[in-house]
């Protein structure tokens, strides 16, 4: 293969996927474009693409005509609360099995994996029961411990897979330079695992921030989070386009940033560490 | 290789999260199953009495049971086809030497992170809309008459925005994968005088099964449970036309309140999810032991 | 002070059995090494020393006292990984710290003692960098420079030199050594190269098969080895055994000859031989020599060795510097 064919054939593979990625991109971007037009640009039977008159009305009349804000507080405190709680649960429990290991420690993975595999119909009646006679529904409090326990085998097993790669015998020098068992975590494990931790917990947040069963099923005016807000709008009030466009924007933009940071430990999180 | 002591100290830093996890999912689904064999409707206060397998008897003879299951099938292997193959094609694609990689990249990841009701209501008013959609306009342009996507295929159109969800998921598994492969068995093909087509049966895809089936198994146990689109875009009809198991579910049991017959339901699809689950962890099984 | 004694320990993994009952007595100051095949159980031995593994049964006592469940941070002992086992967050300065602000001494007595190591082990210039940014012997230096700041009563090494490469491996032997004169605190050594073991040892326990073998000097190991096992394991290259015929002498099996105890000849001696390959090292030759029974052995000889691959040639030993070893390996003792 010459160098000139070699750089034809890196330009027709260029041209195929950007054109591909174009199109699996385009109902975002559409969607950030028509949030900047008018309604009636909006609905246009020519649509342009960015010849039109760019306004943020759209976005000012969201903020102003719901409270938008309460919604986006509460997908904050909903999905960082559940992944910062996890974390404080999981982290012990990655701790013993990735470093001391027994014959059950497989036995134990894979049950709290298949916990995450319960499709949640299987539980939705007595959650719902349970919910309604503790006051828990529609609160924040009862969401961030329903996604705390659904990520829960998720994180757990995400740091479990970090941990595994940091070597034992770190752990035991410390343990020789006589660390008691917090001064090995606090100043040995946790420093060293860091980026694994921060990409579970970003992973995490996407994760709690996306989820549409519960936060649907269990939450109403008070608690509901961007996913219920946004929800409201199926029906009339999708019909205006630019509105719903600049809602839907504001609920995803935040989230697609932290996602494309998190793409590489996405892999191994959401594969259970089957592909890596 | 371990001392008693962090033995010990292990089981308690365990506790937490076996305790919660097991409270998580003994309890609810033992409620469920003492549910599904009693008549209990939220509306009809009184007697909760024993029917034995009765709202089992009701749930599986219903119609709209095997309408919804099949449409569950039809969802599930819909969507696991469309973003399968295209998710190799996408992989394959992105391996190549291409000027903006990363900007591909990114752009093809995107639709993964968008919230399921986002993602529904932009397809189905946006896009779909046989009025005001992109898509109306653009086959009227093109002199077709507009589609009217939800009215006359609901399924399909789910399927669609489902899979458009997920296929950035399937890539980004079979990307990881194809990048693990050995280039010296590529060059070694080449070599060989193996071409284009021959060198991707035979050594590509089986390389890529074993992600393949990762990712087979870990959409179905998602895509078993797919509710938000289906209630934003159809709320599962027209009649029982775009139901799924998990929406019928929720339909009978927060919707007609009907308990029993809801928690039997449940039961059906955990059972169903756990044949599923059974073929994963057998998979995940292994890599834990290699 | 830096005395330990092992009585009557065993190790159980599950239910395999790694270390049989075994009785050690190391003497304060010595340098010992535990040397053997890898899984002989020397390193789970000298973990189980460490606090690292439960000790199944028998006694640990350090300097008189019984540690055998004392936690590993309790024992006063320092270890030196085969990783090294650097925490890779922290800086050299903070690594060698690290144990001393465990212990809680105070910030001036830190810094100094952190100055007197890294001069003693040439790290000076290397203390605000991180593990990873140093070289595999400066790491193995400051892996060093961590246990021996804490002064600990005992040194436990544990293959240390094992991923460094050959020349460094040499010049980290010589500088553990040096320390260990300079320190003459106890250290056990554990390691699979008996040429390490041979170069540094006051005394060696030869492990297999999760038993001592045989303890002593390395002189006596290599004069006097026990059985067949410790022959062939101390020398290198290592020893040759011929088989004997069962009509010459009752019990011995085997005879044992060193490669550099055999008398070469073109004349005349006990054993007739091909030569095969030779290996030129300079200063001396190794040549590979089948004999007419079929065994082929190493023999040592001179640097400037004139054979040729095929030549023929008669082989004998020097005199008293043979080892007989009867049917179960056990060396026969003879009257010297």
């Amino acid at each position: 293969m010459t160098i000139k064919d070699s750089r034809r054939s890196k330009l027709i593979y260029t041209i195929a996927a950007w054109t591909i990625s174009g199109m699996i991109f385009f109902p975002i971007l559409w969607t950030l474009i028509t949030s900047f037009k008018t309604e009636s640009e909006a609905i246009s039977a020519t649509p342009a693409l960015f010849a039109f008159e760019w306004t943020l009305e759209n976005y000012s009349d969201v903020l102003s005509r719901s409270p938008y804000f309460n919604h986006f507080w509460n997908s904050v405190v909903i999905s960082l609360g559940s992944s910062l709680l996890g974390l404080l649960i999981a982290v012990p429990a990655a701790w013993s099995m990735a470093f001391v290991q027994t014959k059950k420690t497989k036995h134990l993975l894979m049950w709290m994996l298949s916990t995450k595999m319960l499709p949640p119909v299987g539980v939705l009646i007595p959650i719902y029961l349970l919910f309604r006679d503790f006051g828990l529904l529609d609160t924040k409090l009862g969401l961030v411990i329903v996604m705390t326990l659904i990520n829960l085998p998720i994180m757990v097993w995400m740091l479990y897979t970090y941990f595994r790669e940091i070597p034992n015998e770190i752990l035991e020098a410390s343990r020789m330079d006589g660390a008691t068992i917090g001064e090995e975590i606090f100043h040995v494990l946790l420093p060293i695992a860091l980026p694994g931790i921060a990409s579970t917990l970003l992973l995490n947040v996407i994760l709690s921030w996306n989820e549409a069963f519960w936060t649907l099923i269990l939450t109403a005016a008070n608690a509901a989070p961007l996913t219920a807000f946004i929800a409201s709008y199926s029906s009339p009030e999708g019909l205006f386009y630019a509105k719903l466009s600049a809602a839907s924007a504001m609920a995803i933009v935040p989230i697609l940033i932290l996602g494309w940071f998190s793409q590489k430990q996405l892999v191994r999180g959401l594969s259970f560490g089957a592909v890596k | 290789m371990a001392t008693t002591n962090s033995r010990t100290l292990a089981r308690f830093m365990l506790l937490p999260s076996v305790t919660l996890l097991l409270a998580w999912m003994i309890v609810p689904l033992c409620m469920t199953l003492y549910f599904s064999f009693i008549d209990y409707n939220l509306l009809v206060p009184g007697e909760k009495e024993f029917v034995g397998f009765l709202n089992y008897e009701f749930f599986l003879t219903d119609p709209a049971f095997f309408e919804s299951f099949f449409n569950t099938l039809l969802l599930v292997t819909g969507v696991l086809l469309i973003t399968i193959c295209g998710g190799i094609g996408l992989a394959i694609l992105l391996d190549q030497a291409i000027w903006g990689r990363n900007y591909v990249r990114i752009m093809v990841l995107a639709p993964f992170f968008v919230m399921p009701t986002v993602s529904a209501l932009v397809w189905k008013n946006m896009l779909m809309n046989p009025v005001n959609g992109l898509f109306a306009h653009f086959a009227i342009w093109l002199g077709f008459d507009p589609i009217d996507f939800f009215a006359q295929m609901p399924l399909f159109s789910i399927i669609i925005i489902v899979s458009w969800q997920w296929l950035p998921f399937a890539a980004l598994i079979l990307l990881t994968a194809i990048q693990s492969l050995d280039r010296e068995q590529l060059e070694a093909a080449d070599l060989d005088g193996a071409g284009p087509l021959s060198k991707f049966f035979y050594i590509v895809l089986p390389h890529l099964s074993r992600a393949v089936t990762a990712v087979i198994l870990i959409e179905t146990i998602f895509l078993l449970s797919i509710f938000a689109e289906i209630l934003v875009t159809t709320s599962g009809g027209p009649g029982y036309s775009s139901t799924n198991i998990t929406y019928l579910i929720y339909t009978q049991s927060l919707l007609q309140f009907d308990v029993g017959g809801g928690s039997a339901g449940g039961i059906v699809a955990v059972i169903i999810a756990n044949i599923v689950a059974i073929f994963l962890m057998r998979l995940i099984g292994k890599n834990l032991e290699g | 002070m830096g005395s330990i004694t092992l009585k009557q320990v065993t190790k159980n993994f599950d239910e395999v059995n790694v270390i049989k009952p075994l009785d050690l007595e190391i003497k304060d100051g010595e340098f010992i090494v535990f040397v053997g095949p890898s899984g002989c159980g020397k390193s789970t031995l000298l973990r189980m020393i460490a606090g690292l593994e439960d000790t199944t049964s028998g006694n640990i006592e350090i300097d008189g006292q019984d540690a055998t469940h004392t936690p590993p941070a309790k024992r006063g002992l320092a270890m030196v990984f085969q990783s090294y086992a650097l925490y890779p967050h922290m800086t050299v300065r903070n690594n060698i710290a690290f144990p001393l602000k465990r212990a809680k001494v105070s910030p001036a007595e830190i810094e100094s003692k952190i100055a007197n190591a890294a001069k003693i082990l040439n790290l000076t210039d290397y203390l605000d960098r991180k593990p990873g940014q140093l070289s595999g012997g400066q790491r193995q230096r400051v892996a060093i420079g961590r246990a021996i700041v804490r002064q600990p009563s005992a040194f436990l090494f544990d293959e240390p030199l094992s991923n460094l490469d050959a020349s460094l491996r040499v010049n980290m032997r010589l500088e553990i050594s040096e320390l260990h004169k300079s320190l003459s605190t106890t250290m056990i050594y554990v390691t699979h190269d008996q040429v390490e073991a041979m170069t540094m040892a006051d005394r060696i326990a030869v492990f297999n098969g999760g038993i001592i073998e045989q303890v002593g000097t390395p002189l006596e190991l290599y004069k006097h080895p026990v059985n067949e096992f410790v022959a062939g394991f101390i020398g290198s290259p290592k020893m040759n055994f011929i088989a004997v015929p069962q009509s010459e002498d009752k019990k011995t099996v085997n005879l044992g000859i060193r490669p550099e105890h055999f008398i070469i000849s073109q004349e005349q001696g006990t054993y007739k031989g091909t030569v095969g390959v030779i290996e030129h090292l300079g200063s001396e030759s190794f040549l590979h020599v089948t004999l007419e029974c079929g065994t082929t052995v190493t023999v040592k000889a001179d640097g400037d060795c004139p054979l040729q691959y095929g030549d023929a040639i008669f082989l004998s030993a020097q005199e008293n510097k043979t080892h007989k070893f009867d049917k179960n390996g056990l060396t026969i003792k003879t009257t010297l």
